[in-house]
């Protein structure tokens, strides 16, 4: 995938981000989201120009992004549900909502369907303990989840 | 009881700038302005604020342990990065009252002599990085942020920062080395952050629930905040309670209320068909409390801390009887031992030795010593290492064990009565 360059609307993020900090580094986890919003993950390719565009090293770039668990590091899918199972939403039964994903999708917790569609992850605490099982989708929170509405939701998702 | 944080949460639109002013909202900065940075200082050391994120340091201390003369810039870090388990408190001013935290802000970076404030939020946090960058927007437009605040000669800038993934970025020094663009590696102390922070400079690292309460004591002053809540542990402190309670959720709790009359009578108490069995009062890193230990204890760091645990970040799980305790300390290890940052040998080797013996005990595979060899790992992890990480699961693994041994011996015997499918 070609990644040797970044378009104007990035290029012109990266620079008010790196006007925020001392240092060109600094601006690396920021203007790595910038890089997966354009690109849609973080390639080695991507790595590679982002280590150019600050001018740090390629190793530096790829262990930052692998560090953090939400740079997506395969090629994504439409959609990304995360399930979170930590204590409270293990207490409030998000291993019923992970046994019902997977039957719907046909794929394992970490994993991505045939179609790209779909890939499931569980999560760590998203700080929705007060409002369990919770779980994320893309970048919006769907919370005091049921069987029913998180089927309601697969068929929005799978229109 | 004075709605020192949550004053504005249940109104319509209540993180828009228009009706943060309406309120009130940054007269406290103008008034803040018209003080000097050291009378700004001694105001919030004499009200007794204590850092809200967990540690529960004088916040007012930290700030007058930053040197003023290095030349050096200095920078106020928000530490917006709540990843506790059992805690979204942070995450509800966040997203209901932004500009009461920005306000604080400013009004610290003023007293601490910053210029630039950076705001290290979680990276899942969609709703509430959204209302924090709109309400910084709004800040600088109306010239209570940027150059020349309210026309005086203090200028801040207030800069937002993703954070993408990582509990241990909530560790003070491992946010800075995170916000230098490096893995989220803790550092250790000594230096700490107020005199070697961030880029080499003096750094005061906040919570967000700790600068919210600013604007409040420069309002009614430290003898107004003091009023409130005990006279070591002052002030009110949010908590969030999950768990099956009728009412879970976002409390704000003068310090110093009874535990027992708020699970009762605040929160509903048990749902139907639930009883009480355990409570663990501040976040999942902290020893757990006995049905009877709620029954006797308050809210505030030094009633907790009387029973053996903690605080912490008010990040109340309730737990009741239906739930095995050996389950809920495989789920707690497998989380510790997946955060860990790795740097040091005792936390990365023990959480995810301590994760392998729990989740066999838990499948009933366990070995013989199996409880023991778990007590001897965290008891060599703790005390030995960068930061706390190793500690916190430390204190559950001695907690879970030592109030409820009988449920680590029911499965070591493979005779547990809760677990149903293992």
């Amino acid at each position: 995938m070609k990644a040797d360059k970044f378009n104007d609307a990035s290029e012109k993020e990266i620079q008010e981000l790196l006007s925020h900090y001392p240092t060109k580094q600094a601006a690396l986890l920021p203007v790595l989201w910038v890089a997966e919003r354009e690109f849609g993950w973080i390639s080695p390719e991507v790595m590679e120009l982002v280590a150019k565009r600050l001018e740090i090293s390629p190793a530096h770039v790829y262990g930052v992004a692998t560090f953090y668990t939400m740079y997506q590091k395969e090629p994504p899918a439409k959609y990304h549900v995360q399930v979170c199972q930590t204590l409270p939403c293990a207490m409030a039964g998000c291993d019923k909502v992970i046994a019902q994903l997977e039957d719907r999708l046909g794929i394992k917790a970490g994993s991505i369907t045939k179609d790209k569609r779909f890939k499931l992850s569980t999560v760590e605490c998203l700080a929705s303990c007060g409002t369990a099982p919770a779980m994320r989708v893309n970048d919006t929170y769907y919370e005091n989840l049921t069987e029913a509405e998180i089927d309601r939701l697969l068929s929005e998702f799978n229109k | 009881m004075e709605r020192v944080l949550t004053k504005n949460f249940d109104l319509p639109d209540s993180h828009a700038l228009a009706v943060y002013e309406k309120t009130g909202g940054y007269a406290s900065l103008k008034k803040a302005l018209s003080m000097t940075p050291a009378q700004i200082i001694d105001e919030v050391k004499n009200s007794g604020l204590r850092g809200r994120g967990g540690a529960g340091f004088p916040a007012g201390m930290k700030w007058s342990f930053v040197p003023q003369n290095t030349g050096k810039p200095i920078y106020l870090c928000v530490n917006a990065d709540e990843g506790e388990p059992g805690t979204f408190k942070d995450r509800a001013i966040l997203e209901k009252d932004p500009h009461r935290m920005i306000e604080g802000v400013l009004i610290s970076s003023y007293a601490i002599g910053a210029k630039t404030a950076y705001v290290y939020i979680r990276g899942e946090f969609d709703l509430a990085l959204r209302r924090l960058e709109s309400a910084v927007r709004e800040a600088y437009a109306k010239g209570y942020a940027g150059k020349n605040i309210l026309g005086s000669n203090f200028s801040c800038d207030v800069f937002v920062h993703r954070g993408a993934g990582a509990y241990i970025c909530g560790e003070e020094t491992a946010l800075l080395n995170s916000l230098e663009g490096n893995r989220g590696y803790p550092r250790i102390k000594p230096p700490f952050p107020a005199v070697e922070g961030l880029f080499k400079s003096p750094t005061v690292v906040n919570n967000v629930e700790t600068l919210a309460a600013v604007p409040y004591i420069i309002e009614h002053g430290a003898a107004g905040y003091k009023k409130i809540g005990t006279e070591k542990s002052p002030g009110t402190k949010l908590f969030s309670v999950s768990g099956p309670v009728m009412k879970p959720g976002i409390y704000e709790v003068e310090m110093g209320y009874p535990m027992r009359k708020f699970l009762h009578e605040d929160c509903g108490w048990m749902k139907p068909g639930k009883i009480l069995k355990a409570v663990i009062p501040g976040g999942s890193s902290m020893p757990v409390l006995t049905a009877q230990e709620v029954e006797e204890v308050n809210l505030d760091y030094e009633s907790i801390a009387s029973k053996g645990s903690l605080l912490g970040s008010g990040g109340m799980i309730v737990i009741d009887d239906s739930v095995c305790m050996v389950w809920a300390l495989e789920n707690l290890a497998h989380f510790y031992s997946h955060e860990s940052c790795g740097q040091c040998s005792p936390c990365r080797e023990g959480t995810g030795w301590s994760y392998k013996i729990l989740k066999r005990l838990l499948h009933n595979e366990g070995k013989p010593g199996d409880i023991e060899l778990l007590l001897d790992i965290g008891q060599k992890m703790a005390g030995k290492t960068i930061c706390v990480l190793a500690d916190s699961l430390s204190m559950p693994i001695a907690s879970y064990i030592g109030k409820f041994r009988d449920e680590f011996e029911a499965h070591a015997r493979r005779e547990c009565t809760r677990c149903r499918h293992y």
